[in-house]
């Protein structure tokens, strides 16, 4: 039946997704057909990856391909053509035991990774660099604290006029927030006026930017490149024209890029902190 | 209009429920449409319209504002209405052998308040909220400090904050009337142990209701204090936490997403039953399924708020328990596939619905599993995955069994029946609508696209391409609906008391098509083994 067929055909896009999620492409954003995630440069992102390739997806598409098989198999055998006369079953208690015993065995298997994981994400180590992100409406703001040059700036989309060859609509932004290369990274994410959320897909990080409240997060990317995000909470009109971009560099570079910024955001940064201030908190 | 009959409220509920759920589809299309290609396409042309300036900064705002309009009709105004109000007013009375509702005068009044209801939150799309701009566009969970006065400070939220309270009172009366009905209505011999399964899901439903409803209520007047009169319960300025809105929120909004599905359950089960000539399978185990998805389903609300800065502890408390969802949900799925075991299957179009359901429920379930994981939904969360997962449970799940029950009692409430051959055109480009349209959805979630963006980086463009071609299928689908109901009303065929056959043993059938204005003047005896 071609019913059936556009059944089929979905489920084996079900599992056509298992596999080409892990044949995962290079950069730090999405690139055009792309159905999996997008490529880890952390640990804990690649674990995250694993978890889901690994693990969840194909227990899910089994069980999928399981309850349309039984369901495909059923009304084939129990038609009303080929079984005209319906049997009076209505208890096993050997089957419903086990329909209840084998999924907490399943889920019992998902949960060790997924703790695991869990702990690997919100336990931050010692940090090599702590940075404040603060979002507002619409843009975020990063500080870098005194021992790393102390000064902050504000960090906007590129308007699609401003955009240059190889840069990415709507992902390209006028200040990248700049880190070293193989170093712990703390984030402490708040927010000056609503609540955004702040992410960066290729880090395995997403932690909200609540006004009233310090959310941490910690990365430690071990590629040099640049990694991209997109505010991902609503907050108002622009919510989707703030992404944030971090690029990786090597100490050095970082070392270099700090000596500038310092120059260059000191003239700006009294006016911003005058502007986060009006930002603030009405009452 | 003023009728107290549950059967004529009833039909009230199915017609305003058909009414605001095209609304709400049409929101929708609008939305795919824009997001079909890259870039700013048709929300300028439809906020000239709507808020009278065609700016993309008003075009934007209206997208959002879309977003919300969207969730909340389709939760409050179609779902609710439908199965609750529609299905349950309908037949509960009936199943049971009651002669109506408990409190016929209550349950015109629960009706009335939702034209009311939906009136002030389409209102809310004229009026200012953000700075310049009309309606509110924070998403239909409200969060604040968005949707208090630092995000929206124009009247536009208070309206929808209103049309919330007076839904709720609504709900909270019908869900009072329900309780009642069941505990204290049914016939001789009725006894909660031979009561239909969709007679139950109703009453677990209700329950989830009177716990729910108060907590929404409690929230959405902090809120409106906090906009009006100056308390600070979510504003940090003043000692209070935007995240304790989301808990309460929560704290509500999970349970409503079983007060969505539960109903359907019970749908399906009739169903089910009805066409394989069987009884339902391990019925007491799906009684209290449905009885633990309910219980459990108050104590699962912060796996909507992994992302918010909740401890470790408290995370993986909340993955334990979102976990153990699965397990009841995982027993109705085997137990209908184990009442179709053995049976002898009719293919009608109610039944290959509750099909149809069974499968795009599982398939929402299992990526369920996935974000219970508050490790994956770390990568996952409000983006298009989720997006793709509720719409599997709601759009795929819940409207599936609105069909399903739509097509099952369409000829007792009518007493005409439809054509199978168009009912089955609409299941068939519904299924491949729906599926094109959210399947691909995954792709984008894992991929990274931002739930509720007006416009997204390129790469994102093929998947968001075909997921608008299926709400183009879906649009024919519904063309095709209306017309089957046009069909029916014109061609008038005869249905009879029971068009079903033998598997039909419930007690509606016993009565003629359409019922009579009074039912069961003399009680029926229900007699028959206890399950």
């Amino acid at each position: 039946m071609k019913a059936w067929g556009v059944r089929l055909g979905l489920a084996a896009m079900v599992a056509a997704l298992g596999v080409a999620g892990a044949s995962a492409s290079e950069p730090g954003y999405a690139v055009p057909h792309q159905i999996g995630f997008q490529t880890p440069v952390t640990e804990v992102d690649r674990y995250l990856v694993w978890f889901h390739n690994d693990i969840l997806m194909p227990i899910i598409t089994i069980i999928s391909l399981f309850v349309l098989g039984l369901l495909v198999y059923v009304v084939w055998r129990f038609n009303e053509k080929v079984n005209p006369v319906p049997s009076k079953t209505t208890h096993n208690t050997m089957i419903e035991v086990l329909w209840t015993v084998i999924p907490v065995v399943i889920l019992v298997f998902i949960a060790v990774p997924s703790f695991r994981l869990l702990t690997m994400e919100l336990v931050v180590p010692p940090a090599d660099l702590t940075m404040k992100v603060t979002g507002s409406q619409w843009h975020w703001n990063y500080a870098y604290p005194k021992d790393a040059g102390g000064f902050n700036f504000d960090s906007y989309m590129k308007d699609e006029k401003e955009l240059k060859p190889e840069d990415l609509r709507l992902l390209a932004v006028d200040n990248e927030a700049v880190v070293p290369v193989n170093k712990v990274v703390k984030l402490e994410v708040t927010a000056a006026d609503v609540i955004h959320s702040f992410i960066i897909q290729s880090f395995g990080i997403r932690v909200d930017a609540v006004p009233g409240r310090n959310n941490e997060t910690w990365f430690k990317a071990e590629r040099e490149g640049v990694y991209y995000g997109q505010c991902s909470k609503i907050c108002g009109k622009d919510h989707a024209y703030m992404p944030i971009a971090f690029r990786v560099v090597s100490e050095d570079a970082y070392k270099a890029w700090v000596a500038d910024a310092k120059k260059k955001f000191a003239a700006a940064d009294g006016a911003t902190q005058l502007a986060a201030a009006d930002a603030a908190p009405r009452h | 209009m003023f009728s107290t009959n549950h059967k004529d409220i009833g039909t009230l509920y199915l017609i305003f429920a058909l009414i605001a759920g095209l609304i709400g589809s049409a929101m929708s299309g609008a939305m795919r449409l824009e997001l079909m290609f890259p870039g700013i396409q048709i929300f300028p042309t439809i906020s000239a319209v709507l808020a009278g300036d065609g700016s993309i900064d008003a075009a934007k705002n209206m997208y959002n504002v879309f977003t919300t309009a969207h969730g909340v009709i389709m939760i409050f105004f179609l779902v609710m209405p439908a199965m609750i109000g529609g299905f349950g007013n309908w037949f509960v009375p009936l199943m049971i052998g009651a002669p109506d509702m408990a409190f016929p005068r209550m349950n015109n009044i629960s009706f009335w308040l939702l034209p009311v209801s939906i009136l002030l939150l389409v209102l809310s799309m004229f009026v200012e909220g953000s700075p310049g701009m009309h309606g509110f566009g924070g998403g239909w969970v409200l969060y604040p400090p968005f949707s208090s006065v630092a995000g929206t400070p124009g009247p536009a939220m208070d309206f929808v904050i209103l049309s919330l309270h007076i839904a709720g009172a609504s709900s909270i009366l019908g869900a009072i009337n329900f309780i009642t009905t069941i505990f204290n209505m049914r016939a001789p011999g009725m006894t909660l142990h031979r009561m239909p399964l969709f007679v139950w899901s109703i009453l677990v439903t209700a329950f989830l209701l009177v716990l729910a409803l108060p907590v929404l209520a409690g929230a959405l007047t902090m809120l409106l204090t906090d906009r009006n009169f100056h308390t600070t319960f979510f504003d940090p300025a003043g000692g209070g936490d935007p995240i304790l809105f989301q808990h309460l929120f929560w704290f509500f909004g999970h349970p409503e997403v079983y007060i969505l599905i539960l109903p359907g359950f019970g749908i399906v089960s009739q169903i089910i039953s009805t066409f394989s000539r069987k009884p339902v399978f391990g019925y007491l185990g799906m009684v209290y399924a449905m009885v633990a998805i309910g219980a459990v389903g108050f104590v699962v609300w912060a796996h909507h708020m992994y992302t918010v800065g909740l401890s470790l502890n408290t995370q993986r408390y909340f993955v334990f328990a979102t976990m153990v969802i699965a397990v009841p949900t995982g027993v109705k799925i085997f137990s209908w596939i184990a009442t179709m075991w053995g049976g002898s299957i009719s293919l009608r179009t109610p039944m290959i619905w509750a099909i149809g359901f069974i499968f795009l429920f599982t398939v929402g379930g299992v990526t369920g599993v996935v974000l219970a994981n508050a490790g994956a939904d770390r990568a996952l969360h409000e983006t298009y995955y989720v997006v793709a997962h509720f719409h599997y449970t709601m759009s795929l799940g819940a409207v599936f069994t609105v069909f399903a029950g739509f097509y099952y009692w369409f000829p007792k409430i009518t007493g005409y029946m439809y054509d199978e051959k168009w009912g089955n055109r609409h299941f068939w480009l519904l299924f491949i609508g729906v599926n094109l349209i959210f399947f691909p959805q995954h792709f984008l979630g894992l991929a990274g696209m931002p739930r509720r963006y007006i416009d997204y980086p390129d790469a994102y463009f093929l998947w968001n391409f075909v997921s608008t071609i299926g709400a183009l299928v879906s649009l024919a689908a519904t063309v095709v609906f209306v017309y089957t109901v046009y069909e029916a009303f014109q061609v008038k065929r005869i249905a009879g008391a029971n068009p079903w056959g033998p598997g039909a043993d419930t007690l509606e059938w016993t009565l003629p098509s359409p019922p009579p204005f009074h039912q069961y003047e003399t009680l029926p005896q229900i007699t028959g083994a206890e399950h």
